[in-house]
Order: structure tokens, then sequence, then C-alpha cells
């Protein structure tokens, strides 16, 4: 597999940057990883029956500060790549470089340290809280696990600092996840993640499931936060223009690999690959006038299955733009412009 | 006391001067809970005329589905209750009709297409047959004769291969092929209505856009009209034809589409679309958010339920409930202020 050279930091990086870093500060290197599941059949004896390959050689590299949006529909593996990075999830195959360091090989005591710089923050403020902790318990618990706290005033004042920088009040340490409502709940969830101060933080859906008067709350949130602490985010979304309001650069998933790679207004602006059109395509603008005006291309059919990705390009069936090329041949991501790299054969010099 | 907000005096409808196909009158629908008998739906009053797209839009919790399901009566009692109003559908009221005479419009005259189309599916009946059902049972056609028509359908919800999907189980099909089976049983009857609540939330985008222009367009074909249930300003834009704007179970805005968004009246409406993402919006400013959380029908304020967040807040908003009025000829605002967004008047 041809190893693919990682576009080069957006300029824009040095919004929340700030702090003097070097240009080339890469805090994480994704090279070719892969994360497959074995698909198995019978009760007694079971046996192998085929592989879904839910990421499939996947490349990108993330500077410090920065935010990298990941977006693609259900089943394109963004999630799963999340899972990986942070090795909540064994990669099958490849490297994750994490501050330079291979961390996939790392057995669990040399990973612990590592795994206090790299948090996740959920999608269900529901599920990924346990109800029967009080706040302080929740947001408590990794400094416990990890003895970052002295003694118990230190701990307490650390929860405390940590509820008012995601916007919460003190004296609500002693309350149950229950009596929050979804924005508040998910404040919470972001208080715990940055417990341990990571460095980088991989969210996971964090706002597809609050009411869309809360989101632009707690994506405001996100951004202070990035500015205040000089965080780096891999953020995963389905929504694109949540993804647009917070990402320096986006990546585009389909069916396990990334299909293309740009600077959030080169990619929003002017979109490569069929694919991210289609996804730009089909999202509706709040806008009757907007609306009016815009084309419509609308892509025929569903993302296929991991199990069993289509010959060629993976987006061939359903692509408007399909060329006999491309039903036989893969095409890799390779390099169009500085920081930009696109998957797909009309892009490419003719074989 | 709400306002209606289609007086006699004006016809909310460019086509006909026909009455309203659906006239929905201070509907106001309630749920026993632990925390008392909650006001779900609080005289909601609405029209759609013959081949109009409606949209609902409201979060959780605004009572945009529990009007949708009091108009079909499907409200599940106890705990829920209708407590009050008038559902005029060709002239009958459907909340004072017999449980055979809903069951005869449900299904038929009026088609509801839900969220989850796998919950509304039976798992363990081929597709064919339950497209073919209500043609069946509404038209008295004779199942051959229904079958053929349900292929036909499936055809027009374009399935592919229908003919042998017929005999496919739903599990068998995916979310998006699930949901034009949705369709095609909606429109088995010729309903005259069709209500879709949320009907792509489940769905990817692309498939969205999919099922959604599908809707559209055989609502177009048949003449059918749509009441589209949502709480994506994006698909209420691209879709529909007039919007009603809920929260805490109150209409509190309703306007033909375009006006709603060229020239929003009400603060939550203004909030709404401020502080929502666009693909098109200024990306280095920060997003706008309402500030506050939720309503809780629980404890809502004295007077307007949206008080506690707006930022135009007066004396008058905290003692008393703002009737819907008519602000501009047929757009109608509940709200004390005249309020408006300077910045986006083009």
């Amino acid at each position: 597999m041809t190893s693919v050279i990682t576009p080069a930091p957006h300029n824009a990086v040095a919004r929340s940057l700030g702090n003097g870093s070097a240009a080339h500060d890469e805090i994480l290197r994704v090279e070719d990883l892969k994360v497959h599941f074995p698909l198995m059949k019978g009760v007694v004896i079971q046996r192998q029956v085929g592989t879904v390959k839910a990421v499939d050689g996947v490349s990108f590299a993330i500077q410090r500060g920065e935010t990298l949006g990941l977006v693609g529909e259900s089943g394109c593996g963004k999630s799963t790549m999340g899972l990986a990075v942070l090795r909540m999830l064994e990669p099958t195959a490849g490297r994750v470089l994490f501050e330079g360091r291979d961390v996939t090989r790392l057995d669990k005591d040399r990973m612990r340290p590592i795994r206090r710089r790299m948090q996740m923050v959920y999608q269900d403020p529901y599920g990924s809280l346990d109800p029967r902790m009080t706040v302080r318990e929740i947001v408590g618990e990794p400094l416990r696990v990890h003895g970052m706290a002295r003694d118990r005033d230190a701990y307490r004042g650390r929860v405390e600092a940590l509820l008012i920088m995601v916007g919460m009040l003190p004296d609500m340490a002693e309350r149950y996840p229950h009596e929050f409502s979804g924005g508040q709940r998910q404040r919470i969830g972001i208080a715990r993640a940055l417990a341990l101060e990571p460095s980088l933080v991989v969210c996971d859906e964090p706002v597809s499931a609050l009411d869309v008067s809360i989101q632009a709350q707690v994506v405001n949130l996100f951004i202070e936060l990035q500015e205040r602490l000089g965080l780096t985010y891999i953020f995963i979304a389905h929504n694109l223009a949540v993804v647009r309001h917070i990402s320096n650069r986006v990546a585009v998933m389909y069916l396990g690999r990334i299909v293309e790679i740009a600077g959030r207004d080169e990619l929003y602006r002017a979109p490569l690959h069929p694919y991210t059109e289609a996804l730009l395509a089909a999202i509706p603008v709040a806008d009757p006038d907007v609306e009016a005006r815009r084309p419509r291309a609308i892509i025929k059919g569903e993302i296929g299955s991991a199990l069993k990705p289509p010959s060629g390009c993976r987006f061939h069936p359903r692509c408007p733009k399909v060329m006999e090329r491309c039903k036989q041949v893969e095409p890799l991501l390779s390099n169009y412009s500085a920081g930009r790299a696109v998957a797909c054969h009309l892009y490419s010099a003719p074989a | 006391m709400h306002t209606s907000p289609v007086s006699t005096k004006v016809v909310a409808t460019d086509r006909v001067m026909a009455p309203p196909l659906l006239q929905v009158r201070n509907l106001t629908t309630s749920f026993a809970t632990e925390r008392g008998r909650l006001i779900a739906a609080d005289g909601v009053s609405f029209d759609i005329s013959a081949g109009e797209t409606v949209a609902i839009v409201g979060e959780s919790g605004s009572g945009k589905s529990v009007t949708a399901l009091s108009i079909m009566r499907l409200i599940p009692s106890p705990p829920g209750r209708i407590e009050a109003g008038e559902v005029l559908f060709e002239g009958r009221d459907l909340l004072k009709l017999d449980d055979a005479g809903i069951r005869a419009i449900r299904g038929n005259k009026i088609a509801m297409i839900f969220q989850e189309p796998m919950s509304s599916l039976n798992p363990a009946l081929p597709v064919g047959l339950q497209v073919a059902e209500p043609i069946n049972l509404h038209r008295g056609a004779s199942w051959a004769k229904a079958l053929e028509l349900a292929k036909e359908l499936l055809g027009r919800v374009r399935i592919p291969d229908a003919a042998s999907r017929l005999a496919a189980y739903p599990h068998q099909f995916s979310g998006g092929m699930r949901q034009r089976v949705m369709i095609a049983m909606a429109l088995a009857c010729q309903p005259r209505l069709i209500i879709a609540d949320e009907p792509t939330t489940a769905l990817d985008v692309t498939v969205q856009a999919q099922i959604l222009d599908l809707l559209k367009e055989l609502t177009r074909e048949t003449g059918s009209s749509l009441l589209l249930i949502t709480h994506d300003l994006g698909v209420v834009a691209r879709y529909a034809d007039r919007v009603a704007v809920m929260y805490a179970g109150c209409i509190v805005e309703t306007a033909p589409a375009r006006a709603l968004y060229r020239d929003p009246r009400h603060p939550y409406t203004l909030g709404l679309l401020a502080s929502v993402p666009r693909l098109d919006s200024d990306v280095s400013h920060r997003l706008m958010p309402i500030e506050g959380q939720p309503p809780d029908l629980a404890l809502l304020p004295k007077g307007c339920a949206f008080s506690a967040r707006c930022r135009h807040v007066i004396h008058s908003c905290r003692v008393a409930r703002p009737p819907l009025v008519e602000a501009e000829p047929r757009h109608w605002k509940a709200c004390f202020n005249d309020v408006r967004d300077h910045t986006s008047a083009s």
C-alpha cells in the first residue's frame, strides 16, 4: 500500500495555538490503520465466514491545537476509528503515533500514562454517565483512578474548577445526572474528559443527541476550551454544518476509507470527491430562498456493507461520475494540492 | 386564550377558496405523569389546505408529535387524554368519531409515516402483504388485486425489482428501503393527507434527501397534503409551504415558509435560526445559542413559556400568555414585543 503523504496543516490552525508552538508540532499520526472484525458463524464450532473491514487503511496526521473533523454516514467507520486511535479497540494493522510514540504495541502499564493524555467525549450524555454517582464522583473518578489528587481538598477543588470550566456551578457537584438536562449532562461528560488534562480529545457525535437550541452552547464550549487549554480535537459527526463550525480540517470517510481530506474552507467551497459533493448537496440549508437556488444532486442507493465492499472504488455503485476504471481499480488517497488529498480517479493521471 | 391562527376572514391557501382539508382548533392534549398532569399540546390551531405541505417544527417536548398523534387519535390513553379542541377533516370532527369511524379514516384518507419504520412494520409478514393489506381492508379489493397494486406501489417508491421484493421480509431491507415501504403503504389508499413524523431522522443524509424528495414528488403527483413533523429547520426550508413553530406545547409562530425565514417575528424562532449552524453561514463568528435549558412542562413559568430564555423579555411576558396574533397577513406570532431580526432583513 502506498503510504499517504499527510497534507500540511492549514493556516487557520494558528487560531488556537497562540503559545508559540512550532508549525510542525504533530500530536498524532495515524498510518494505514485497519480495524477488521471477524464475522463468526456457528454455535459449538465457530468458523469465520467473513471480515467486516470497519476501518481499512486510513492515514492522517493532526497538529497540536487543531481540530480535525471526521464526517461520513453510519457505517463509514468514523467511530471505530476514534476508538482505535485511543486503543479502546485494538487495531488489526497500522500504527498510531501519539506525540511521536507508537502506541499500538504498548502494554497496559506503559499505555496508562499515555491514556491520560487522550480522552473521549461520547454521544449519549444519558448512557455514558453512571446514574448512581454524583456529579462530583463522576468528574472526580479519573482523578482517583490515576492518583491525581493529593488530598480531599485538592480533589474537591479540582472537581469544582472543572465544573466551572464547563460552565456549571460548583454546588451542582452533589447532584445526580438525572437532575440535569441533556446539554448539562454533556457538560459533565466534558468535565470528566478534561479531568486528567488531556492534550487530545476524541469527540464522538458530541452534540447530535442534543436539542438544536442547545447544540450551539456545547459547540461554543468546545471552541472556548480549545482556545483556553490548547486542546486538539478529533470531532466525529455526521452533521456537516456543525463540523464546519469547529474544524480546521475535515476528512470524509466512506466504507472504511478516507475519500477526501482538506482544509475546512476548501472542502466546503469546492469539494473534489463526488461523495463529498453529494453529502453537501444532501444537507438542506435553513433558508427557502437559498434552497430554491441550490442545484439538487441527489445520489442513488445507500452505503454498502463493510463486509463486502464494492470492487474498485467503494463509492462507484452510487457515483454519478462513475467511469469504467472505477469499477476495477481502487483509487488511492493522493495529494491534490497543498494540504489536500483525494481518492478519486477523476483527479489521478490516466493509467 | 389563543386566537385561531387562521380565522374565517383569511383563507390559508392561494389555490382554492374551498375550506381547508384539515382544520385543527384549540387542540389540547395532556398526559398524567408522576409530576402531575402535563399539557403537551396547549390550544394548538392550524389549517392544512389541499395539496399543501405544512411543517411543524420544534424541539423534543415541544408538542409537535403529540399534535400529530392527537389528529390521528393515536394518543395512548391513559396516560394521555385529548382535553379539548376540534380536528375537522373534510368537515367532520375526528375527535367525535367512534372507534370504527376513526379506523375507517386512519391508513385510508389520512396515512401516517413514523420515524422508525422497523417499529411500524410487522417483522413476520412479507412486505407485499403489508402494503396490500390496507387496499384489501379499506378499498375492498381482492387480495390478488391488492397484491398487484402493492407491486405497482413498490415500483413507484423506486424499490428496485419490486415484483420479487413482494415476498421479502422487513429485515431484508435497509433503513431507507423500509421507509420506502412505509411510503408505499401510506400511498396505498390514495390518502388526502399524509402525516410524516420525523420520517428521516434515523436515516443518513443522502438517504434522507432521497426519501423526502420522493415523498414531495408523490404528494405533488397525487395532490395529497403533507404534514411534516421535524426538528430540522433545513428540511422545513427545503420542503414546506407553510410552517408552524412549536415551543412548550404552543404554536408560537406560523407563516408561509419564505416569510418565516425572511422575517421571523418570535424571539424563539429568531433564536433557533441564529443558533443552528448552516453550510453557508459565516464561520468567523461564534454561534449565537439560545441561553438556558429546554422548557420543563411541569415547571413552566407563568405567562410566556419562553420568557425565562428570552432576551427581549418585558414585564407582561411574565404575567400573561401572549396570544397568537396576525403580525402580517398570514403571519402569526405569539409575542408581546415587536421583535425583528434587523441584521438579516434584506
